[in-house]
Order: C-alpha cells, then sequence, then structure tokens
C-alpha cells in the first residue's frame, strides 16, 4: 500500500455557506458516540497492510471472512448492512483519525471528544450544544437517547433526553401539580418541560424500545427525528467498546449492534433518510498489536464514519501511516493523520450549510486553523 | 437547609419518620463511627466472597472436566447463578441502606464502592460485585485507605474486571516456557495498572506517564484468583503465582523497586496510597460528593493536608470533612442520584425492606443499576449527569408508584416536617401536599419536591 494515499481528495469546499443561515434546515444530524476506545483496526481493516496481520496475531481479520471496500481496506464481517451502504454511496469511512487528545484515559478522551476543546476540561459546555446555538431554530431541536444528557449536548441551549422507561406513565394530575411545583424552581422547570415534550413525541410511536435491541433503538430514534416537527440534531451513546481481553466475539457483537442500529435508524426515517447524515466517532483508538489477553489496550488513532442518504459516500478517506513499528505513534498506536475536528466542522457545516471557517471556532475555540476535509455531502 | 436536615440528608441517606432528627447533627455523624456495623442482618444472606469463588472455580473445573459439548451448558448454569447471587446482594444493599442506624457510614460505603468501581456489565464479574462491596469495601471504609486500596485491588471482581487475573509477565516462567514451544502465550495486560493510578490513587494527569503504567503491570503481573486445584486454600481470595510474574527490578515514577515477587506491586501501591497527588485526588472526589460539583478550594485543600498529615486515616479524613463550615452550606447545591433519590426515598416512607428483584428493577428504570456503571470510573458525581429531562420524569413516575403501594396509610403532610425538618420544607411544597386531590398525590409531591431531589 502506498504510504501517502489519500482517496477522495481535491474537491474542497466550493462556495462559502453562510453561518447563520436564516431558513430552518430539513437536515438531520445524528451523533453516535462510541464510549470505550473501539478498535478501528478491526472495523476498517487495513488488510493490504503487510504489518497489519502479523502485529494482529490471532486478533487479525481473515481477509477471506472481510467484507473488501477496495484495494486496501475492508469492513468487519459483522458490518453487513454498513457495506451496503457504502454500495450505494451513502457511506464513508475515514481511517487514522483521532481528537487532539494524545493521551490514553477514557474519560479525558471522552471529554475531549464531546466538549471540542484541546485538553481535558479546557472547555465547558459541548460542541453538540454550541453547534445548536448557531442554527435558527429556536429550542427544542436536538434530543439525545439516553436518561442523562451527555457531555456533547450540555451547555446553554436546552436539550432534551429520552429513553424507553418501564415504570408506569404518571397520571394526568399529578403531571399537572408537579408542572407547578416546579414553576419557580429554573432549573427543574426547563427540565420538565424539555420532558414532557419529549414524552409526547413518544406517546404516537407505539410504546417504547427495548434498550438491548440496538435496530428497535434506531427506529425509535428515527420516531423522533422523522417527525415534522420533530428534532433535528441527536445524540446516541453505545458503550462497551473497551476490549482489552476477549475482543473477537465482543467486538462482533458490538459491531453487528451498530450495523442493526445504522439499519433501524434508515428504515424508521423512510425518505427522510437522503435528508440525514451519521456521524460515528470515538474517543481514540486502540493498541496495533494485541495485548497478552486476547484484546488490545488505550491507544491513539481510530476510525470514524458518516453514513446516511446525504452523504456523499462509497469512499474511504486515509492518508495511510502504515502499521510497520518505524510508523507507530509512540511505538504501539496508529499514528492519526486526520483531524476529527476539522472532520466534524465540514460535517456539521456542510448539513447546515454553515461556513467551516466560521462554524470551527464556535465548535472548537482551541483549534486554530484547521486543513479543510473534502467534500462530504451530496451538494 | 438547616443543620438537622443537613445531618440528615446531605450527610445521610435521609431521615426516617420513626427517628427524631439529631439534636447535636455533627456529634451524631461522628459517633457512627463507633456504631457502624461492616456486616449488618440485611448482608447476612447474601453469599460472601470466598464462597463465590469457590463457586467459579468448579465451574472452571467442571469446564475442563466436561466433554466439549456440554461445555456452554455449565457456563450458562454458572450465570445464572452469577445473576442470582446478584440480585440477592443488591436486595441485601438496599435493605442496609433502608435499615442502617449509620447512614452516614452507609454513604461512605457507596462513595468507596463507586471509587473503586466494578460493573457487572462484564459478566465474569456479574456473581462477585456484591462479594466485592460485603468484604473489601464495607470492612475497610474507616481504616486507612492504603489497606482499603489493596482490599479492593485484590479483590476477585476487580481481578477480573480490569483484565488482571490474566495478565502474564511476557519474562516470567509461564510466558518462558510457552514462548519455548512456540504456544501462542496469553501477555501483558495493563488495565488495572493504569486505572489504579488514574481513577484509584493519584488521579489523571498527574504527571504519570505510559511507561509507568506499562511498568506497573509488569510488577502487578502473578496477582491473580486462587488456582482451581481441589483443597487448594478453600478460603483464599486472592493468589500470587510466581510463575506468572515478571522478573526484574522495575522502575515507577522515577522510584525503582527491586525484584520481590509480590511484594513489588505492593511496595509501588503503598507509595501511590500515601502520595500527596492521592491526597487531592481523594480530597477533591469526597468533597465534591458531600458538598458541591467545583468544591471550594479552601475545604479540598484542608482534606488533602488531612490525608497526607494521617498518611490516609480515613476516620480522620471524615472528621474534617465534618468538621468544616463548607459543608453544612444551606444551599443545597447536590441533585441527589438516582440511588441517593431510591433509598431516600423509600426511607421517607419509613420502608425497611424492598424485594431483591424489585430493587433491582427501580435503580435500572431510575439510571443507575446497582454495580453496572458504564466504565471502570464509576458513576459521575455531578449534578448534570443526573439532572435530567428523563431522568425527572422517571422520577415522578416511581413516586406515583411507591405512592400507590403506601396505599393512603401514610400522611404526606405529617410526614413532609419529619423528613425535611426545622424549616427545611418549603411553603410551596407544604401548600402543594395541602391542595392534593389525595393522599397518594401528596406522597408523590413529596418525593419529587425541589428540596427533596437535592441534598
Amino acid at each position: 500500500m502506498d504510504r501517502r494515499r489519500f482517496l477522495g481528495s481535491a474537491t474542497l469546499l466550493a462556495a462559502p455557506r453562510i453561518l447563520f443561515a436564516k431558513a430552518a434546515t430539513e437536515r438531520r444530524f445524528v451523533f453516535i458516540i462510541q464510549r470505550g476506545a473501539a478498535d478501528g483496526l478491526n472495523t476498517l481493516i487495513p488488510y493490504a497492510d503487510p504489518a497489519y496481520a502479523s502485529a494482529r496475531g490471532a486478533l487479525a481479520i481473515d481477509p477471506a471472512s472481510a467484507l473488501k471496500l477496495d484495494g486496501s481496506f475492508a469492513l468487519h464481517p459483522s458490518l453487513g448492512h454498513l457495506r451496503t451502504l457504502y454500495a450505494a454511496g451513502q457511506a464513508t469511512l475515514f481511517h487514522a483519525v483521532a481528537s487532539p487528545y494524545r493521551d490514553r484515559s477514557h474519560f479525558d478522551g471522552q471529554n475531549v471528544l464531546e466538549t471540542g476543546g484541546s485538553a481535558p476540561y479546557q472547555v465547558k459546555d459541548g460542541w453538540m450544544n454550541r453547534l445548536l446555538g448557531v442554527l435558527p431554530r429556536e429550542g427544542k431541536e436536538a434530543i439525545a437517547f439516553s436518561p442523562a444528557v451527555p457531555m456533547a449536548f450540555r451547555g446553554a441551549v436546552p436539550v432534551t433526553s429520552y429513553a424507553p422507561s418501564a415504570l408506569p406513565q404518571a397520571n394526568e394530575d399529578l403531571l399537572m401539580r408537579v408542572e407547578q411545583l416546579y414553576a419557580r424552581d429554573g432549573q427543574l422547570h426547563a427540565l420538565w418541560s424539555s420532558a414532557l415534550e419529549a414524552r409526547g413525541m413518544a406517546g404516537g410511536m407505539g410504546g417504547g424500545a427495548n434498550r438491548q435491541d440496538a435496530g428497535a433503538l434506531g427506529r425509535m430514534a428515527a420516531g423522533f427525528l422523522g417527525r415534522a416537527d420533530g428534532p433535528r440534531i441527536a445524540m446516541i451513546e453505545t458503550g462497551g467498546w473497551d476490549t482489552h481481553s476477549g475482543q473477537a466475539a465482543r467486538l462482533a457483537a458490538q459491531l453487528r449492534n451498530l450495523d442493526h442500529m445504522l439499519a433501524g435508524l434508515q428504515e424508521g426515517l423512510g425518505p427522510v433518510w437522503d435528508q440525514t447524515v451519521v456521524l460515528v466517532a470515538t474517543e481514540f483508538g486502540r493498541t496495533v498489536a494485541a495485548n497478552g489477553t486476547g484484546g488490545t489496550d488505550h491507544g491513539t488513532g481510530a476510525m470514524a464514519m458518516l453514513v446516511g442518504g446525504a452523504v456523499d459516500g462509497g469512499r474511504t478517506v486515509a492518508d495511510w501511516p502504515g502499521l510497520s513499528a518505524a510508523n507507530l505513534l509512540d511505538g504501539r498506536d496508529l499514528k492519526p493523520t486526520l483531524a476529527l475536528d476539522a472532520l466534524i466542522t465540514a460535517a456539521c457545516a456542510e448539513s447546515f450549510a454553515l461556513e467551516p471557517e466560521r462554524l470551527s471556532p464556535v465548535l472548537f475555540p482551541h483549534g486554530g486553523k484547521r486543513p479543510l476535509v473534502p467534500r462530504l455531502l451530496r451538494s | 437547609m438547616n443543620a438537622p436536615a443537613t445531618a440528615l440528608n446531605r450527610f445521610g441517606l435521609g431521615a426516617r419518620p420513626d427517628e427524631p432528627p439529631p439534636d447535636d447533627p455533627p456529634r451524631w455523624l461522628l459517633s457512627q463511627f463507633e456504631e457502624y456495623e461492616p456486616l449488618p442482618p440485611a448482608w447476612r444472606s447474601a453469599e460472601r466472597t470466598p464462597a463465590l469463588v469457590g463457586a467459579w472455580l468448579a465451574q472452571q473445573r467442571a469446564v475442563r472436566l466436561a466433554p466439549e459439548g456440554q461445555r456452554s451448558g455449565i457456563r450458562e448454569a454458572y450465570l445464572r447463578q452469577g445473576r442470582d447471587a446478584h440480585v440477592m446482594a443488591v436486595g441485601a444493599r438496599t435493605d442496609s441502606a433502608l435499615q442502617t442506624g449509620t447512614p452516614f457510614v452507609e454513604r461512605l460505603v457507596h462513595f468507596w464502592s463507586n471509587h473503586f468501581a466494578v460493573s457487572v456489565d462484564k459478566l465474569l464479574v456479574v456473581g462477585l460485585a456484591g462479594g466485592f462491596e460485603a468484604d473489601a469495601i464495607r470492612p475497610n471504609v474507616l481504616g486507612r485507605f492504603e489497606d482499603l486500596l489493596l482490599a479492593a485491588v485484590r479483590h476477585p471482581a476487580m481481578l477480573l474486571y480490569l483484565d488482571q487475573a490474566q495478565s502474564v509477565g511476557p519474562g516470567s516462567a509461564a510466558g518462558q516456557r510457552a514462548a519455548a514451544r512456540q504456544q501462542r502465550v496469553r501477555g501483558l495486560n495493563e488495565n488495572l495498572a493504569r486505572e489504579i493510578l488514574e481513577l484509584h490513587t493519584l488521579g489523571v494527569r498527574s504527571g504519570y506517564t505510559q511507561a509507568d503504567v506499562t511498568e506497573f503491570a509488569r510488577a502487578l503481573t502473578g496477582w491473580t484468583l486462587p488456582g482451581d486445584e481441589p483443597g487448594d486454600g478453600a478460603e483464599a481470595t486472592f493468589r500470587f503465582a510466581p510463575a506468572l510474574h515478571e522478573p526484574g527490578p522495575r522502575t515507577v515514577l522515577g522510584r525503582r523497586y527491586a525484584d520481590g515477587g509480590e511484594q513489588q506491586a505492593r511496595a509501588i501501591l503503598h507509595d501511590l496510597a500515601t502520595a500527596p497527588a492521592t491526597a487531592r485526588h481523594i480530597a477533591t472526589k469526597l468533597a465534591r460528593h458531600f458538598v458541591a460539583d467545583d468544591p471550594p478550594p479552601a475545604l479540598v485543600q484542608r482534606l488533602a493536608d488531612s490525608f497526607v498529615r494521617t498518611g490516609g486515616d480515613l476516620t480522620s479524613l471524615y472528621r474534617a470533612l465534618v468538621a468544616s463550615p463548607e459543608a453544612w452550606a444551606s444551599a443545597q447545591a447536590k441533585f441527589k442520584s438516582p440511588w441517593e433519590w431510591g433509598v431516600s426515598s423509600l426511607r421517607a416512607m419509613g420502608r425497611r425492606e424492598l424485594p431483591p428483584m424489585q430493587a433491582t428493577n427501580l435503580m435500572t428504570q431510575l439510571g443507575q443499576p446497582v454495580w453496572r456503571p458504564g466504565s471502570p470510573a464509576g458513576y459521575a458525581d455531578l449534578s448534570a449527569t443526573w439532572a435530567a429531562p428523563d431522568a425527572l420524569i422517571r422520577r415522578v413516575e416511581a413516586a406515583q408508584r411507591f405512592a400507590q403501594q403506601a396505599g393512603g396509610a401514610l400522611d404526606a403532610r405529617a410526614l413532609a416536617t419529619r423528613v425535611l425538618p426545622g424549616g427545611a420544607l418549603s411553603d410551596a411544597t407544604a401548600g402543594a401536599i395541602a391542595r392534593a386531590d389525595s393522599g397518594g398525590t401528596a406522597l408523590a409531591l413529596l418525593l419529587v419536591a425541589p428540596e427533596f431531589l437535592r441534598r
């Protein structure tokens, strides 16, 4: 494989976009976070890299069973639906990606990924919340599909959250009285209004989805995003990617769930899928070499995905650094060559017709000047 | 909030209507150190660590001896037992929190159990998490931090959760033997070493490097579960296996540790347990838990000083906390976690028991399943984690269910002043309770009132 390989290059962003667009958008933007440092090297497999098989040993995915995308990369066998989307030009896959964070703590790494800082705890709110701040729709446009609000969504703009509940619904009288009780408490009043609205939307969807069923979770999320008056921006949390041991079976199950979630989103969104951009990213990657216990330890370079009907896909994008020992970061990790910040900026700017040069300091205030990322969405 | 209400709600687990508010709140808190029972009656029905390890070893032995076709059945049966043990232990923890006469110390158990988090997301741990709290945390919360640390990281639940049990030194006897036979060999796993440095002791960004992590991981090789030979120390829950240990001296954080088998990692842990960065990390977490998300720097400093001065004596640390004026500030800066809210609600209703399955399901529905945080960092101790729209509506739903179960047997008006004594109950809440159209609605309103959601 070429040392400097750059697919899908050249087409840089054309006309400048307006930062504060006046028209409400129909675009849907979903961020699926993979908590625990998903192993990019066994998700988007650099099967042609001669060092891949030897470094990974028994963990290496057999190229015969992997889903080949081109002469360099293949998808994990559990990602059948993603392979179909890729073939249909609806998925772009990025490799050797990283946030500015270079240490190996999950919690710091997730904080950097979600706040958009260049160091942990440097920025106090989340980049998705700041994105909402520059969009024209007033409130109500964002939802986290989890009982709590993840860091990426925390900040000045109110964001709702929803997760299927097995508790019996409270009666109308109690709800009304609680509303009165919270009227003079700023924090509880805002949380309560937001919660009722989300429940209202969920009410028409025929029951809650089981959190264990990733496909149903995807369809449930689509039920919100597909509505004309529904949210346009969402975040879905997935956990369980920290595969220090017994990685082969666990990663296969994790990726199968992700694949089902994407399929559920697409199915549930129907024609709205064409307006949809799904970003999948993790806090950092895992070591190139397998560790001693059938797993991998915390690393650096990872992979990321843009999936959706709005994506100008069918491409893998990687300035591939190579996996031979001399090319690794700190002698152990995939060296990052693409800034996740730049990818996020470009994906958001294109999704919402914003100028990337002006959006970048909003999302990544300590980021400095970023190289542009090739055109990502269909015009 | 006044001092009795603060003692009950911020330091304790919420008031019970059958217990009068303390007339000397600080003294009431400190007297609990003498009365605390490490293994109160509620825990006596739960299985203990040696038996749980015995079951795990028996399963491994059975799997090894069984023909291929029967192995998955044995594993599944073991997992079912583990799930039963988990549910029973969640019940024990809940009942213990409802019944305890020493709620301050009980809260400290919950705090430390979360600091040294294990998660049953990892199926290997499912049967052992209750034993971890009963046997590693409960007996050590009033002792020295170093002993608590050692008990936690040597417990089989932690050894399995953070993959330590299978870590093998490449240069160890086992590693060399396998290499000579050209077998694929298990090797080093740095998970436990990293999390001890990052989460349990020094804290992240305190100056350790990747090389320190790896060196510490090498020193820890050999720390594992008892072997599964029959009769191999029936009550043992930990083993040092010399054949797995990476020989040689190690350097961690600039300090050299001679080759000494099991003692090598112990010496490193001793230095970590007494390091100034650890004092600061623990002081910050404790102050954040009891006082505010961003705790007053002077308070953190005072607690850290106490930790350093006493070599990590935990009782002294708690005394310093109780003696600090910041901890008694009247504003309720903390939003209760689901566990805190669930326990304080049940205590407010005078409940002394909850069936184990109900306890397990309740905490799952409220968003904080017991011993199942998403990561080794445990559940976050910040208001923003729990003060979320969906979480709030779940509490209202749960409160309604609690009120239905109480079946009108409780008078929320009388209860309110017992649970929020000394003027802690606001006029607005008292009015809403008085206006409610039924006893059940009144009780539910008390449980979701702003001053009951916070502490």
